[in-house]
């Protein structure tokens, strides 16, 4: 395994674990969205990192491409999340 | 020789870069510190761009980083000016009774 | 590039990704948060490029950063924030006592370690590379020659079908949940200008990338976060319509059409005895663009409309709100100039 790859897994999981950290600790709604966004980041980190393989050689497409769905899966839970929260404080702000 | 160039103008903006953020960091108001944020922008990536010119390997790589610059130019310039007129009207405008 | 330098350069990248996502998750503010959370997006797509993954960093940058950070900027505004009620500052985003807090730590590490084994126990070994050179072996079958556009489009199509299936569950989430904000206002000659020549530019970009995304690093989703993106600068010019068809039929149809034309060729294709989304190699590169095309115009609306946060307004929610109008009108047309902060007097 190449240094790099060591280095951009190790990484992957630091920032994983930090924002499952927040993700379940946090009190505020936004913080936890934003948490879960930068859990996924560092899953994806992971995955990019196993797919590296050295300067020389292409790397490995198909952990790239399974990056690419989990960017636009991550965005697409977020406005849900985000328009599901914005709809709960309309609701409190009515009683 | 054009690497030498090169070498030069990138070490260049990037002085403007660090002059940017130590402005960031370290200025008093609001107002100066876009004004730091926006040199680094401008010249900061004028030289940058320069310098990464003179290691393209054609010239359409050359317009394509010409165009980027233009555009981060335009774009910083304009949120810089939406930023103090947002900061301005929250000082004066009058307070509620 | 000596190998030294570049790894001294991976860690300086490394430990400011770490500090970025750490101080976002942390700061006291909640706008804060946010736009270093766009920094963090930002800089995570300078490592995809560092790692040779240029389509990766394209959608990162673009949806991961940007998109990503619009929606959480434009939701700061009606969330209750953790600091907009000045005393709770402190004890809302306090976390709660320290036996929680250990032991979901532990947990998170855990978890992550666990993970890391798992994908990384098999990096040396023959399977290793075994789907990559399948990927390169079938490469001129599959219609394209970015391997990455092959994988998302023809070799996992499946996958992607999915994918467009999920953008779509989400935005008929967000279509029940009430009507969307109303555009911000027209903020005056400068941000004009800039939209006016901003907008053409990202169409271009888009059209771009939706084109070169068979040879180079692109495609569908990059695309579709480019015209999304030129969406967003139209509303927060001020454009009611953002250029979306009026018609709710047709922007309806728009959106169903990622997953519909995907589906349409599938089964045409099984129709005529091939398998599921088995594209004939010569019908494959016109198949692959068609898809993407439709593709594209699905993911930019689904994105805009998720931005706006609702539907765009019709003529009966107009009609309707013709008595709440002047309580509707202050609260729901944000004034730019007023987020709620106690302003000094």
């Amino acid at each position: 395994m190449l240094t790099a790859q060591w280095l951009y897994a190790l990484t992957g999981c630091v920032v994983m674990a930090l924002g499952l950290r927040a993700a379940l600790l946090h009190p505020s709604l936004l913080r936890r969205v934003l948490a879960i966004n930068i859990m996924g980041t560092g899953v994806f980190m992971l995955l990019v990192a196993v797919a590296y393989r050295g300067p020389d050689l292409a790397p490995d497409p198909v952990p790239h491409a399974l990056v690419l769905t989990g960017i636009v899966v991550a965005v697409s839970a977020t406005a849900l999340a985000l328009a599901l929260a914005r709809r709960l404080a309309r609701e409190h702000a009515d009683d | 020789m054009p690497d030498v160039l090169s070498a030069v103008l990138i070490i260049m903006g990037i002085a403007f870069y660090l002059a940017g953020s130590v402005g960031l960091l370290r200025l008093p108001d609001l107002y100066s510190r876009l004004h730091a944020l926006t040199k680094a922008d401008n010249l900061g990536l004028g030289l940058l761009t320069a310098g990464l010119a003179l290691q393209s390997p054609d010239l359409f790589t050359v317009a394509k980083l010409l165009l980027i610059w233009v555009a981060i130019l335009a774009a910083s310039a304009t949120s810089a000016h939406l930023i103090a007129r947002h900061a301005r009207r929250r000082e004066t405008r009058p307070c509620p009774r | 590039m000596s190998p030294l330098s570049l790894t001294l350069f991976d860690i300086l990248l490394l430990v400011s990704i770490v500090v970025l996502a750490w101080t976002a998750l942390t700061s006291a503010d909640e706008r804060r948060s946010v736009i270093l959370f766009m920094a963090f997006g930002l800089v995570v797509a300078l490592a995809w490029g560092r790692l040779l993954a240029p389509d990766v960093a394209l959608a990162e940058a673009a949806i991961g950063a940007g998109l990503s950070g619009a929606l959480l900027l434009a939701a700061l505004r009606e969330l209750p924030s953790a600091v907009t009620a000045s005393g709770d500052g402190r004890r809302s985003h306090a976390l709660r006592h320290y036996a929680t807090q250990g032991t979901v730590s532990v947990l998170s590490v855990a978890l992550a370690g666990m993970l890391a084994w798992i994908l990384t126990a098999h990096f040396e070994g023959p399977a290793r590379d075994e789907l990559a050179r399948a990927v390169t072996s079938h490469l001129e079958l599959s219609g394209v020659s970015n391997p990455v556009t092959a994988v998302l489009l023809n070799f996992r199509g499946y996958d992607t079908l999915l994918e467009l299936a999920v953008l779509l569950a989400a935005v008929l989430g967000i279509l029940t949940l009430g009507p969307g904000r109303a555009a911000y206002r027209p903020s005056g000659p400068i941000f004009d200008a800039l939209t006016r020549w901003l907008t053409p530019l990202l169409l271009v970009t888009a059209g771009y990338l939706l084109w070169v995304g068979a040879h180079a690093p692109g495609g569908a989703f990059q695309a579709g976060a480019t015209l999304a993106a030129a969406g967003i600068v139209l509303r927060l010019a001020g454009s009611e319509w953002i250029g979306l068809p009026r018609d709710g039929a047709v922007l309806r149809l728009v959106m169903a059409a990622g997953v519909g034309v995907f589906l349409v060729v599938g089964v045409s294709l099984l129709v005529l005895g091939r398998p599921f989304l088995g594209y004939p190699p010569a019908w494959a590169g016109a198949l692959i663009l068609l898809i993407e095309s439709a593709a594209t115009l699905a993911i930019a609306a689904t994105l805009v409309l998720a931005f706006i946060g609702g539907r765009l307004p019709t003529e009966a929610d107009r009609k309707g709100d013709a008595v709440t109008a002047p309580a509707a009108g202050a609260g729901a047309n944000p004034d730019p100039s007023d987020d709620g902060e106690p302003r000094p007097c």
